[in-house]
């Protein structure tokens, strides 16, 4: 079973800390990467830049916009997100619950859709 | 990692890819060290490939491919540090019968011996799900890492590190090739694999999929090998049996833009009619010979399905009747889904409503989108279509495949279509 596991944060909170603090928590990230692609579960992964770099693009009425943005404050955003090919889904949860993101914020954990099907 | 596959001519590599097993696991009976015995043989196999079409094929090709490697193994082992030592020596002592390639008589039943063994090994009950598979096969059919990479849709590197990590697994769960278990309580481990690789691929319908059609090959013919070693076993027979009964109808069961077509709908016609004989023998014969088991059970409600050359044709008494013997020996959730289906079909759709408020009290199933979807259908046999539709449309927002959703959101719609007249 593939799972894509969203991870939403703050910099902001991140960017209050001390130094060591932070690599402490990149550290933890690197522990369990390690972790997912000695056992071949990992399949993917992504981290966002930061939202102040993103534009946002709308067609209304066939005319396009593009804007910058979003910069409001918002108190999580998506930041990044790894996609997992695990056993079972409890499994798929214990990686997003070791994920440092899930201790500050919150990770979603979400099925991927597949290109195939029971008949019926 | 080489490959003994390409450019090889066809006759040449069933020759080889039956033998690889053979000859991996006559290596790991007398050394026990799967990646290097893997390795050793990855070794042979290519020389195999680059010396028979000149030399021709020897007059006992397995005798000949353990001989060439054990040589690779002990080079190998030669050329290691010498920490190594002792395992060299270790091997060199062993004495020369152990190593010297059989005579061309002596033991065909130690080869299908050391095909069924390393099954077992690699159907090992410790190791997770996805890595069984991946080791099956990788060491008994003898695919590529790139192959079953792309049969799983994950990159080369990850299902590398997945077969690695497997092969470490069995290593500290200590199973050894010389010692192991019994064929009896093993036989149902390896059937389940063999059964998981060949749902793997039937699931699959369109683009990628093209690739994960060679599972159910691959599955059949590993199930078609155990099945000659173990004629008599009637479980083996009737997954063989199921495969085929299933397989046959891949013809009929989605369109040509990839949509599911459901077996009620399908061009009986385009079913294969030589594996369904094959399956309808297998099983028939099993039925009353062998022990009963769930495959055999499966593989007769298959039958049932395949004997009728139209979907109301269908015999749903005896396929009621079979489906509450497999009940009593799988009693899950799924297949009392399906019992209530057949109930329906025999007795009507209230007795299948009524049956299905017992799978809807199982918490296991409470959101599983199947029940959902039968609980639709069920709902629109009575004709209540405004309950069907909404049925159909939890269906369609609970599964995970793309091509059911699409098939799920159509019925939702057709039942919606069906009520505006009057409502």
């Amino acid at each position: 079973m593939r799972y894509m596991l969203l991870i939403y944060n703050n910099p902001a909170l991140y960017e209050s800390w001390p130094e060591e603090e932070r690599q402490a928590l990149f550290a933890d990230v690197e522990a369990i990467m390690a972790e997912l692609r000695q056992t071949g579960e990992l399949v993917d992964t992504a981290a966002l830049a930061d939202p102040s770099v993103t534009r946002t693009v709308r067609v209304r009425e066939g005319a396009v916009t593009a804007t910058d943005g979003p910069f409001a404050e918002a108190k999580e955003q998506f930041a990044g997100y790894l996609t997992v090919d695990c056993d079972t889904p409890e499994r798929a949860e214990e990686i997003a619950a070791r994920w440092p993101d899930a201790r500050y914020f919150a990770m979603e954990v979400r099925p991927v859709m597949y290109s195939s099907g029971d008949e019926m | 990692m080489t490959t003994f596959r390409v450019g090889t001519p066809a006759a040449a590599e069933d020759l080889l890819r039956e033998l690889a097993p053979q000859v991996l696991g006559a290596l790991l009976r007398r050394y026990g060290r799967f990646d290097e015995c893997e390795d050793a043989v990855q070794e042979a196999l290519l020389a195999a490939v680059v010396q028979w079409p000149d030399a021709g094929v020897p007059a006992n090709p397995r005798s000949w491919l353990i001989t060439v490697a054990t040589r690779r193994l002990v080079d190998q082992w030669r050329a290691d540090s010498a920490r190594r030592n002792r395992e060299v020596t270790a091997a060199l002592m062993t004495p020369s019968h152990r190593t010297a390639a059989p005579a061309a008589d002596s033991d065909e039943v130690a080869a299908d011996d050391d095909t069924l063994t390393l099954l077992i090994l690699c159907c090992h009950p410790d190791l997770p799900e996805v890595s069984r598979i991946a080791l099956t096969l990788r060491a008994v059919g003898g695919l590529t890492t790139a192959e079953i990479a792309r049969a799983f849709l994950v990159s080369e590197p990850t299902m590398a590190q997945r077969i690695s990590r497997a092969k470490q697994q069995l290593r500290a769960a200590g199973a050894r090739f010389e010692e192991p278990p019994p064929v009896d309580s093993a036989r149902s481990d390896v059937l389940h694999v063999l059964y998981l690789i060949f749902n793997e691929g039937y699931t699959a319908t369109s683009g990628p999929g093209l690739h994960r059609v060679e599972l159910t090959a691959e599955a059949i013919r590993l199930t078609r090998a155990i099945y000659r070693l173990l004629p008599d076993d009637g479980e083996v027979a009737g997954l063989l049996a199921l495969m085929l009964l299933t397989d046959a109808r891949r013809p009929a069961r989605c369109g040509p833009d990839g949509s599911v077509i459901p077996l009620e709908e399908q061009d009986r016609t385009l079913w294969d009619a030589n594996a369904i004989r094959e399956g309808i023998s297998l099983i028939s014969r099993s039925l009353t010979a062998a022990k009963l088991g769930p495959y055999q059970l499966q593989a007769a409600i298959a039958a049932v399905h395949a004997e009728a050359s139209q979907a109301s044709d269908t015999d749903w008494r005896q396929i009621l009747a079979l489906y509450l013997v497999l009940e009593r020996y799988t009693p899950t959730p799924i297949v009392r889904l399906n019992r209530a289906v057949a109930t329906a079909m025999v007795h009507g759709p209230q007795a299948g409503l009524d049956l299905l408020a017992s799978v809807e009290a199982d918490s296991r199933t409470a959101t599983y989108h199947r029940l959902a979807a039968v609980r639709a259908h069920m709902l629109e046999m009575a004709g209540d279509l405004e309950a069907a539709q909404r049925n159909y449309l939890l269906a369609a927002r609970r599964t995970i495949s793309l091509p059911e959703r699409r098939y799920l959101e159509l019925r939702a719609a057709r039942a919606g279509v069906g009520r505006r007249p009057t409502g």
